[in-house]
């Protein structure tokens, strides 16, 4: 694993050191420093890495975090709640393995957006901006990978299974853009050379040798560094080809008693991947479970995805905390909105953004807690739909939760390619997480 | 079934086009299928329950069927890449207009006098070649086949010894505005701007029957105004009106069956007249990032100005008859209101033209498009500018100041467009025909970003990713892949593209943003499938194969590999270096010698950017 050498510092040495030469001297780095320990939870580093697990679909809060079994039939779907780990903190019945790890992680059962359209609500989640046709903003891993620095041989950002709107780099550009990788039962794609090796040396000598400097002659001066970037991707591409952190994909040398823990699914296989992934230093990794669109049937629809996501979750973070990586690794789940509380004609539940769950937990947040509450029997024709969500949060204030819980500045502005602007994050951290 | 009504008016428009004649089939099959669904939800409740779970599958079996059918019929009579010769161009004058020429002059010396005035020494022409690979990337998404180099490149000189190399590039871009293929891909440019690249929803909206559409447009050389204003005020089904998908392009889920105003209003302020208003829905503009004054008033952006402008849509309605006007009122709480206002229609700048009678969307495209209003034509001049460079001649491409400055060239061609009939072909001969696209991308003298500002160079830009794919396509094959090829090995090569594009990181709407390389699009071009299954010298189709096989000698067959992938001959050094990689060798070793050259120019900056 890399060295990181900002956790060999912390902010009372910095301080020191600061006073002993006036302050003046004070880079960027040190700045961020100083402020990354201050934006931390007392007592605790801040966190290294996240692990997105996302619901592709929008899963239903009734059916998963937020059961409502108090509620008549048509509100409830029958779902029954069952005690877990952390007191007084009851979830579905469907996810049982959950119940006995839910000690790591808090639901947000109150967070509210404005966005029930999918690719819109999936922007706004993943983002915490709602969509601007002027600008793309960035997700969590990119602003990760932006703020902060490691010297990795295999992508920082890594998306998994997933098919449509994986994490972007924004306006920060596409170098932060996840990679994109599916099952890892599947190799990596194209990180094997289509040549024996003394070829593809070859291939590569003449390139760089000849052909980049016969195209380079006349122009700019460092035209690699300054603009293409074309050759030291490609060098980046080439080490991470030859790189042993490329293991950390595979699942071949796991026992086939822990895969069977995390679920013979993608989903399952993709989350114990996660777990060797964050080993290594990969920041952020996203995996993606799809198929929660329940407008018909919602409640066998929920548990079959339910089933999927209660292994694989459950053991991810049983392997989190039994590594010790669980303090230094923030867990967040959720979809691109909720459902709606009632059932429709069809026995299905609709998009729902007026109080949904997103559940969070490890790199400093608390386990075990629960912040605001949805009403069991809202009703449906009423004008302003998140009136009686209790403690509403919005999808911002859970970016900056975890932006908080990496110490990471979510106030500060970064610059968009035209020079606008733009804060990290525009909402306030969740203070009971913490 | 036509009988009880819905869709059975003869047909008046078959006689003149295959296209129009397909809309017409299409519009019947469409109104059908609503005809025989309205029937049968009308007579539900008649039905016993036993009946009714029997015909619940007849609709939907009734709908897949006339699906199937549109989609073949979609396919076979409106893939566009069917129709529209290559041949047109050979009948046109070799020389561009006298009016043309002037205006390339005025727009020259525009340039010429900037560069003067920065102290700026300046590239020198380049080569025949190098612009018309700039020329086909541009028009066309693709680098020029060996066999077009040999039609339209110097070697034509030999034949025709009186031929300028201007001429050569001017008959070359006539060609290539002639060709199907520059429809097909120019359209595909616009519609990003026009309706994104999002597939939108289901029921209402038809993206890819908007892009046919468009594409027809531009290969008719239709006017721009008058496109824009079908785009901004028709009335219609999605299917056989594809104009109104750009209002059905912003119906959410949430929006209730009605287009969302505010996202058109946007759209409708960057597409058509640079401004990005989209700020304003929210609050006053208190950064004075958008500036609406005019004729030397000045005045501030307010919140006021975006939802008037918004209001214009407010009576498109959707229907199973598609989109239509109603009489609905738009009313929004203002920042700092309790209550909603009522909010009338106005529009943010040059009140003072004349709207028509009619629907409001029908004023707003009148206004948009009246010749006084400069703010369009510049639009448009940017955004053309921008396809043909990789690059805006205002940056951002959407986010032109009303009142200037404006760099050179931009007035004079704003003003040559909205001269001559919004003629969109005319405007890229125009730019393809500037000092500033046919100049050097590199010179003698020390060059920077400052050159590359100022247009003083030809500025290196990033190839978008389906020019990339596109490249690589072509580069395969000696032939062109044109409408001529088969339709099979065009559709693959379309399905091809589309999943590299994917992978590779479609740039979405933002085309024209400065975007880094990504260890993504390395790993893919050295290593993926698309350009190993392209390269490969056991294909016999393929271009290292066939080179293989026809060059007379080693250095003829580097310099063809040199022309197929990078549209230029090799240096002394690059053929000194490859000559000594294939000097004697056997045959059964010179084709994968070969396939390893054309890998390595693959995969250099030079053939994933513009220069």
């Amino acid at each position: 694993m890399a060295c990181q050498s900002q956790h060999h510092w912390n902010r009372r040495t910095l301080l020191t050191a600061a006073a002993a030469t006036s302050m003046s001297w004070l880079t960027p780095l040190a700045t961020k420093l100083v402020r990354a320990q201050e934006l931390a939870p007392d007592s605790q580093a801040p966190a290294k890495s996240v692990i997105l697990l996302w619901m592709q679909g929008g899963p239903s809060q009734r059916d998963t975090f937020d059961p409502q079994p108090q509620a008549s039939e048509k509100y409830s779907g029958g779902v029954k709640s069952i005690a877990t780990s952390a007191k007084d903190v009851r979830i579905a019945e469907t996810l049982p393995l959950m119940a006995q790890q839910m000690h790591h992680l808090s639901l947000v059962r109150s967070v509210v957006s404005r966005e029930g359209d999918h690719a819109r609500g999936v922007y706004n989640v993943k983002t915490g901006f709602r969509p601007d046709p002027t600008l793309v903003h960035p997700s969590i891993g990119a602003v990760m990978c932006h703020q902060l620095t490691d010297d990795l041989e295999i992508p920082r950002h890594i998306s998994m299974l997933t098919t449509n709107n994986p994490a972007r780099g924004g306006y920060l550009g596409d170098s932060f853009d996840a990679f994109q990788v599916g099952d890892p039962q599947q190799r990596v794609p194209d990180v094997i050379a289509r040549v024996d090796v003394d070829r593809d040396e070859k291939r590569r000598a003449d390139l760089f040798g000849v052909v980049e400097q016969e195209f380079a002659r006349g122009r700019l001066r460092n035209l690699d560094e300054k603009k293409t970037l074309h050759q030291l991707s490609m060098k980046r591409a080439v080490r991470m080809m030859a790189s042993s952190q490329l293991k950390a994909f595979s699942l071949m040398d796991v026992s086939q008693t822990k895969k069977d823990r995390f679920g013979d699914t993608s989903f399952g296989r993709a989350c114990l991947a996660a777990t060797q992934l964050i080993q290594v230093g990969v920041r952020c990794v996203e995996i993606t479970l799809g198929g929660w669109d329940s407008h018909i049937n919602n409640t066998s629809t929920q548990a079959s995805r339910s089933k999927i996501m209660d292994a694989a979750m459950s053991s991810m973070l049983a392997e989190l905390s039994e590594t010790g990586l669980l303090e230094s690794t923030i867990v967040v789940w959720g979809g691109e909105f909720g459902r709606t509380p009632w059932l429709n004609s069809t026995s299905g539940r609709d998009h729902w953004p007026h109080g949904f769950t997103i559940a969070l937990g490890g790199g400093g947040i608390q386990g075990g807690r629960v912040v605001g509450e949805t009403n069991p029997e809202p009703k449906e024709d009423m004008q302003d739909r998140t009136a009686d969500v209790v403690d509403a949060h919005e999808v911002e204030d859970i970016h900056a939760t975890v932006f908080k819980a990496l110490g990471i500045d979510y106030e500060q502005e970064m610059m968009t390619p035209v020079g606008r602007p733009m804060v990290v994050a525009q909402g306030n951290a969740i203070q009971e997480l913490f | 079934m036509y009988k009880n009504g819905v869709g059975c008016l003869p047909c008046r428009f078959c006689k003149y086009s295959k296209e129009l004649m397909t809309d017409c089939l299409e519009k019947q099959i469409y109104n059908a299928i609503i005809h025989y669904t309205i029937n049968l939800v009308g007579n539900w409740h008649k039905l016993t329950y036993k009946e009714t779970v029997k015909m619940k599958w007849r609709p939907i079996i009734s709908v897949l069927i006339c699906l199937v059918v549109l989609g073949g019929i979609s396919s076979s009579l409106l893939s566009t890449s069917q129709i529209g010769s290559s041949s047109a161009w050979r009948k046109r004058p070799l020389h561009p207009a006298a009016d043309i020429l002037k205006v390339v002059a005025a727009v020259n010396r525009e340039f010429s006098d900037s560069w003067k005035n920065a102290d700026l020494e300046t590239a020198t022409p380049a080569s025949v070649l190098a612009v018309m690979r700039r020329a086909s990337l541009a028009l066309h998404g693709t680098v020029p086949s060996l066999e077009e180099i040999r039609e339209f490149g110097p070697a034509a000189q030999m034949v025709e010894t009186t031929v300028s190399e201007n001429d050569l590039l001017d008959r070359y871009v006539q060609y290539l505005l002639a060709d199907r293929r520059y429809a097909d891909y120019v359209s595909e440019r616009f519609a990003r701007v026009f309706v994104g690249v999002d597939t939108g929803p289901f029921l209402v909206y038809r993206r890819r029957r908007f892009q046919l559409w468009l594409s027809d447009q531009l290969f008719i050389n239709r006017r721009y105004d008058s496109l824009c204003r079908d785009l901004i005020s028709s009335t219609g089904v999605w299917v056989s009106d594809p104009a109104v998908n750009f209002v059905t392009a912003t119906i959410t889920d949430d929006s209730q069956g009605r287009p969302d105003l505010p996202k058109l209003a946007g759209r409708t302020s960057r597409a058509f007249l640079g401004m990005r208003l989209d700020c304003l829905q929210c609050h006053d503009d208190a950064l004075g990032t958008i500036d609406l004054s005019f004729d030397g008033m000045p005045r501030e952006a307010l919140q006021t100005d975006f939802h008037q402008f918004a209001a214009f849509y407010s009576q498109a309605s959707i229907s199973l008859g598609g989109v239509q006007d109603d009489f609905r009122h738009y009313s929004y709480t203002y920042l700092g209101d309790e209550e909603d206002s009522l909010i009338s229609p106005k529009v943010p700048f040059q009140s003072d033209l004349t709207l028509p009678a009619g629907s409001r969307r029908g004023q707003l495209a009148t206004w948009i498009t009246a010749r006084q209003n400069r703010a369009f034509s510049r639009t448009a001049v940017n955004r053309v500018w921008a396809i043909i460079f990789g690059k805006p001649l205002v940056y951002p491409v959407d986010d032109i100041p009303l009142m200037g400055p404006f760099p050179p060239g931009l007035e004079l061609l704003a003003t040559d467009f909205s001269d001559h009939d919004y003629d969109l072909k005319r405007l890229i001969q125009i730019i393809t025909r500037l000092d500033v696209f046919r100049i050097s991308s590199r010179a003698t003298f020390d060059v920077t970003s400052q050159h590359e500002h100022a247009w003083a160079v030809f500025p290196l830009v990033r190839l978008r990713p389906e020019q990339v794919a596109g490249g690589i396509g072509q580069t395969a094959r000696v032939r062109t892949i044109n409408a001529d090829v088969s339709y099979s090995v065009r559709q693959q090569q379309q399905q091809d593209i589309l999943s590299f594009v994917k992978r590779y990181g479609d740039t979405g709407e933002d085309e024209f943003e400065d975007r880094g390389g990504t260890i993504t699009q390395r790993l893919l071009m050295m290593n993926g499938n698309f350009v190993k299954d392209r390269t490969r010298s056991s294909e016999d189709l393929n271009t290292a194969a066939r080179i293989a096989t026809i060059a007379e000698d080693d250095e003829d067959a580097i310099e063809m590999t040199y022309l197929c992938v990078l549209t230029r001959l090799p240096s002394e050094t690059e053929l000194h270096h490859f000559l000594l990689a294939l000097k004697d060798v056997s045959p059964d070793q010179r084709e994968p010698i070969l396939e390893d050259l054309f890998w390595t120019l693959i995969n250099s900056t030079e053939f994933s950017w513009n220069h």
